[in-house]
Formats: structure tokens, C-alpha cells, sequence
């Protein structure tokens, strides 16, 4: 009798083809696996991807116009903005680019806190995107236990500068202020436990039935592809190629620092995780290392010189001129000479690099900020092709996209 | 201790790329220890081919590309693109220059991940690619108007949006702030070239 009250309608001869199983949806912009305010347009034949269309810009706030009105002090905290789950890297690209176009050096202090204050951004961006790639996929737990640690290395963050995710920390010649020797044994204190929650979380996901499903052999990237394609960080490393910026294009003391650059075999996401999760005990063992370095180093933390940064507060009372710099970096800010530079950095989620054109004034003419996400998700489009509708979300998990930096 | 490359390397290198790249290769300038390498628009295809190919130079990855606007200049854009050899272990910069009417050929033939970066330089400055599969804005809003990095956009732009109660839905107006606060940082011991508040009656003298 059920029949007759839900007659099922009679299919046409063409509703029967190949072609109309052919059909086109959206993923996102609010979807929790879309990593943001990502729009996908995909189309489908059944369940599988023949093209993606991811749209991008729902977070474009216009950063590199902003940038131009502003001087180079005042544009610091923007840099914080872009990719949000590791502040500090980003800024150090602009840093390192205005102190590569007005020669000025970091003292060693300095730069022994800005490495550690970039390798706790590294463990703080592995730790979301390894355990999100897991909820990704299903699994609950990880990002609890990742977000407990990620909770406690931001408070380092806000020890260090008052802020718990936008530090505006570093400054061209150095960083702001000096870390109080308590924070130092604190941080030192945390990475020696840390390896223990990695391992942890990886006796949760690394060997896990259904992680490895959704995971090895999903959206894999050849070597030539990966340069092709203009990928780095993690996602070329994953296929093999021993790339790493701190290693290869050593900036501030990375080249006295052991550290070991961990290499996948066969470029699929489930390499990508393995790297990830090998990155963030190298991690560890450079932290060590500065902490080490840092007991032994007192010093000045930011450039001694009077035109870049700005003098103490002490001597700023007695001191005429010292009160004459400071008004006048405050207001004015520093000028660079004119030319232009591109300074990257190797930040988690690969080659963060700001290209700042100067004409010679105290404000950049142009700053590009090439973000490490954006080629990785304009490869999207091939990598999901022949992949499974389920596969999309852990494909893009493993790319590691923040819409941050990409729409900026 | 950061990476350097001397000067002298990077001269050599600028070198290699003249013969590489051909007479589509204007010049070659070191600076703030980067090589700048200008290149004829038209022939920017055979050149980026060139450089990834040749065996001496191999820059495998286009890191970036951009533009840059000057207004004054007659060919007011610059595309910027930035090379990098993993093998090699160098960065180059090669720069072409274009106006708002003659577009530069796309080099999505030669570094697929141009596509977007082409897609991002259009949308931003009105850069036209020639022959560019897919040249659709990118970052800015459905039906955006403008070229928002060109110098003559103003920082607020044209339009806002907000949400509408009684329409019930997100509406699109002009916008209202009229200006926009630019400080004047020039000092006037270093050389203002204007008369300054106050000065006018010791000018008219």
C-alpha cells in the first residue's frame, strides 16, 4: 500500500545516461572543513572530482594598500594578521627585508629570540594543522591535546609581548623587549616535555586505521610537479626534495643550529603529516639550543643604532637627543634608501617572502607579501582530479591553507 | 650569519643570462645584493623558458609574481617576477614593463603556477595577459570594479556594503568617509617644499 501513497515517478531514458550523473556543488565558505572562508566550486561526476574552482578572496582586506600608507613601524602589526596561527614568522620576512635594505644587523640576542620565537611558531602551526587534518578526517581527540599545548606556547607568546596571537614583536634591528630569564627556563622546561605529547598524538593518528585510509596515496605530488607548481615548505619536502630555506639559504643563527630536515618518500598527505609531526621535534631541539645559547649571551636585544630603533626609556629622560630620535621615530619612522629587496623566510607552512619597493621614503612604495598557501591552493584544482568527493577535505587539510596570508 | 652572494657571483650570473636570454634581455643591475634583470614584455615567454632550461642558470620555481604601478612613467606597470634555482642555490628578479592598454604574455606555459599570480596582478592593477587560459578576478568581490593597488585608487575605495534590515539583505553604497588622514612627516629643516602655516605673511613681503 506504501506504494501507492509515495509512487516512485518514472525515470526518463535520459535521466538514465552516463551524463546526468554529472553535477556541480559548493563546499564552503562556511564549512568547518573548508579551513576558513574557502569557496569550492566542484564539479562532480557520481563521487568524483573532475574540477575544482576554489574561490578565494572572502578575507582580502586590502593589506599591501594599507601597507603603502603606513610607515614601516606602523605596518608590523599587519604582518601578524596574515597567517594568524604563526604570527611571528611573518613578521620576521619584514624585518628581514627592511634590514636587508638599510644594512642594519640584529644583535646575536636578538637573534637567538627571534629563531626561538619562530621555531614556537612552527610547533604552534604543526600542532593545529596535523590535529585539524585528523578532524578532518574524523578523529575528535587530537585537537583537544594539540590545542592544550598550542594553549600554553601562546602564553609564551604573551610573556614575551603582551599579546596572545598579534605580537608585533619584532622590530627591524632586533625584537622589542628582552625575555625576563623565568620565561627562558619556562620554554625550556616545555620543550623538554613537549616530545611526549607528540608522541602522544601520533600513538592516536600515525598508525590509525582510518587516518592512514583517508590519507596515503590521497593527492600526490610529484618532484617535478612541486616545482612546477611553485611549492615549498612542507609540500616539497614531502615529495623529496631536500629544500629547506633555514638549511639552505641560512638567515639570522640558523646555520650553527643542529636541526635535521625530515624528507617524505612518496608526496602523498600522509608524508606531509609525517613531516609535519618529524618538523616539530626538530622543532624542539633548535628551542633547546637557543635557550641553551641565551643563558650564555646577555646583551642588547635590539640595534644599538639611534636612526632605526628607539633608544630606553631610562635615557630618554636625561638625554636631549636620545628624546629627539624618539619623537622622531615615532612620528616619522625610519626611512630606507631607495631600491628593492625580497627577503623570505622558510615559515611552516613553507617560503613566506615580502618584496618591499622603496623610493627612498619612510613608507614602503609597495610591499608584495608572497604567501606559501597561495600556489598550494591554486594547485587544488589537479590534485583533487580523479579523487573522491571525501578526499577534497583531506586534501586540503594536508596543504595547510590559511586564508590570512592567501587573501590578505 | 645571513646567505649571502657576492656581488661578483651575482654579475657573473647576470651574465649568463644575457647569453642565455638573448638581445630580449635589456639589462642586468646587482643591487642591495639581488640581480635585477629587465626583459622585453614580448619576449618574456622565451626568456623565463630559457632561464628554467638552460643547463648553467636551471631556475627551476617562479616563486612570485607581482606588479608594481608607477603612474608617471609611461609604461606605468612593472611585472615582477621572481626565479628561484633549488639546484643552484640563486634568486633572480626579471622585470618587464607594460601600460594599462598592451598586455604581457602569460607564462602559464612555462611555470604553470603562474595562473594564479597572473589572476592576482590582473585583478589588482588591470594588467592584461595574453593568452592566460583563465583570466577571472581573484581576490575582490563578485562584480568589483576598479583596480584597487593602482596609485589613482583611493585607500577607501568606492563602495561599502552593508546589511540591510528592512531589505533583508547586503546592500551595496557609495562610500561616505571623505578622507582619508595622510600625515605630512616632512620637516621643515629638511626641506618642505611648501610654505608653512603661519609663513605666508613672510612670503607676500
Amino acid at each position: 500500500m506504501a506504494d501507492d501513497l509515495h509512487p516512485v515517478p518514472e525515470l526518463s531514458e535520459s535521466a538514465l545516461t552516463e551524463h546526468d550523473r554529472k553535477f556541480s556543488i559548493n563546499f564552503g565558505p562556511q564549512h568547518p572543513a573548508a579551513h576558513g572562508v574557502l569557496r569550492l566550486v566542484l564539479e562532480l561526476d557520481g563521487e568524483v572530482v573532475e574540477r575544482v574552482d576554489p574561490h578565494i578572496g572572502l578575507l582580502h582586506r586590502g593589506t599591501e594598500k594599507l601597507m603603502e600608507a603606513r610607515t614601516y613601524l606602523q605596518n608590523i602589526p599587519y604582518l601578524d594578521r596574515l597567517d594568524y596561527v604563526a604570527p611571528m614568522n611573518q613578521e620576521h620576512a619584514f624585518c628581514l627585508s627592511i634590514e636587508k635594505l638599510a644594512k642594519i644587523e640584529a644583535p646575536y640576542r636578538a637573534q637567538l629570540i627571534r629563531v626561538l620565537y619562530c621555531e614556537i611558531g612552527r610547533i604552534l602551526n604543526h600542532l593545529l594543522n596535523v590535529t585539524t587534518q585528523a578532524m578532518d578526517v574524523g578523529a575528535l581527540t587530537p585537537p583537544l591535546w594539540g590545542f592544550e599545548e598550542r594553549e600554553k606556547l601562546m602564553v609564551f607568546y604573551e610573556r614575551a609581548c603582551g599579546a596572545r596571537l598579534h605580537s608585533n614583536y619584532f622590530r627591524p634591528g632586533g625584537v622589542h623587549q628582552d625575555l625576563p630569564p623565568e620565561l627562558i627556563e619556562d620554554i625550556d622546561a616545555w620543550a623538554t616535555h613537549f616530545p611526549k605529547v607528540v608522541d602522544d598524538i601520533e600513538s592516536l593518528i600515525t598508525g590509525n586505521r582510518i587516518f592512514k585510509q583517508r590519507n596515503v596515496d590521497i593527492g600526490v605530488v610529484t618532484r617535478d610537479e612541486a616545482l612546477a607548481w611553485g611549492f615549498s615548505g612542507v609540500m616539497v619536502r614531502g615529495s623529496g626534495i631536500a629544500w629547506d630555506l633555514r638549511r639552505n639559504q641560512p638567515y639570522e643563527c640558523y646555520d650553527e643550529l643542529e636541526f635535521d630536515i625530515p624528507l617524505g618518500k612518496n608526496g602523498d598527505c600522509y608524508d606531509r603529516y609525517l613531516c609535519r609531526v618529524e618538523e616539530m621535534r626538530q622543532s624542539t631541539r633548535i628551542i633547546h639550543q637557543c635557550v641553551e645559547r641565551l643563558r650564555k649571551t646577555p646583551g642588547p636585544v635590539l640595534t644599538e643604532d639611534a636612526k632605526v630603533a628607539p633608544p630606553r626609556r631610562g635615557e630618554m629622560k636625561r638625554s636631549m637627543e636620545a628624546l629627539i630620535h624618539h619623537f622622531k621615530l615615532y612620528t616619522e619612522g625610519l626611512h630606507t634608501p631607495p631600491g628593492e629587496v625580497y627577503a623570505p623566510v622558510e615559515a611552516p607552512k613553507g617560503e613566506f617572502g615580502v618584496y618591499v619597493v622603496s623610493d627612498g621614503s619612510n613608507k614602503p612604495y609597495r610591499c608584495k607579501i608572497r604567501a606559501p598557501g597561495f600556489p598550494h591552493l591554486a594547485a587544488m584544482d589537479w590534485m583533487n582530479r580523479g579523487h573522491m568527493l571525501a578526499d577534497v577535505s583531506a586534501v586540503l587539510g594536508s596543504l595547510d591553507i590559511v586564508f590570512g596570508e592567501i587573501d590578505r | 650569519m645571513n646567505f649571502t652572494v657576492s656581488d661578483e657571483a651575482l654579475a657573473e650570473l647576470g651574465e649568463a643570462i644575457k647569453a642565455a636570454g638573448g638581445p630580449a634581455v635589456q639589462g642586468t643591475e646587482v643591487a642591495h645584493g639581488e640581480l635585477n634583470v629587465l626583459v622585453d614584455a614580448e619576449r618574456i615567454v622565451a626568456v623565463l623558458a630559457a632561464l628554467r632550461d638552460d643547463p648553467a642558470l636551471r631556475f627551476q620555481q617562479l616563486i612570485d609574481l607581482c606588479g608594481v604601478d608607477y603612474p608617471e612613467r609611461a609604461k606605468r606597470f612593472d611585472v615582477v617576477y621572481h626565479l628561484l634555482s633549488l639546484t643552484k642555490n640563486r634568486r633572480v628578479r626579471v622585470k618587464v614593463q607594460t601600460d594599462e592598454a598592451s598586455a604581457v604574455p602569460t607564462i602559464t606555459s612555462v611555470y604553470p603556477c603562474a595562473d594564479w599570480f597572473e589572476r592576482e596582478a590582473f585583478d589588482m592593477y588591470g594588467i592584461f595577459f595574453d593568452g592566460h587560459p583563465d583570466l577571472r578576478r581573484l581576490l575582490t568581490d563578485y562584480g568589483f570594479q576598479g583596480y584597487p593597488l593602482r596609485k589613482d585608487f583611493p585607500m577607501t575605495g568606492y563602495v561599502e556594503v552593508r546589511y540591510d534590515d528592512q531589505q533583508k539583505r547586503v546592500v551595496y553604497e557609495p562610500v561616505k568617509i571623505t578622507e582619508f588622514r595622510a600625515f605630512d612627516f616632512l620637516s621643515p629643516w629638511e626641506g618642505a617644499q611648501y610654505a608653512l602655516p603661519g609663513d605666508e605673511k613672510a612670503e607676500a613681503k
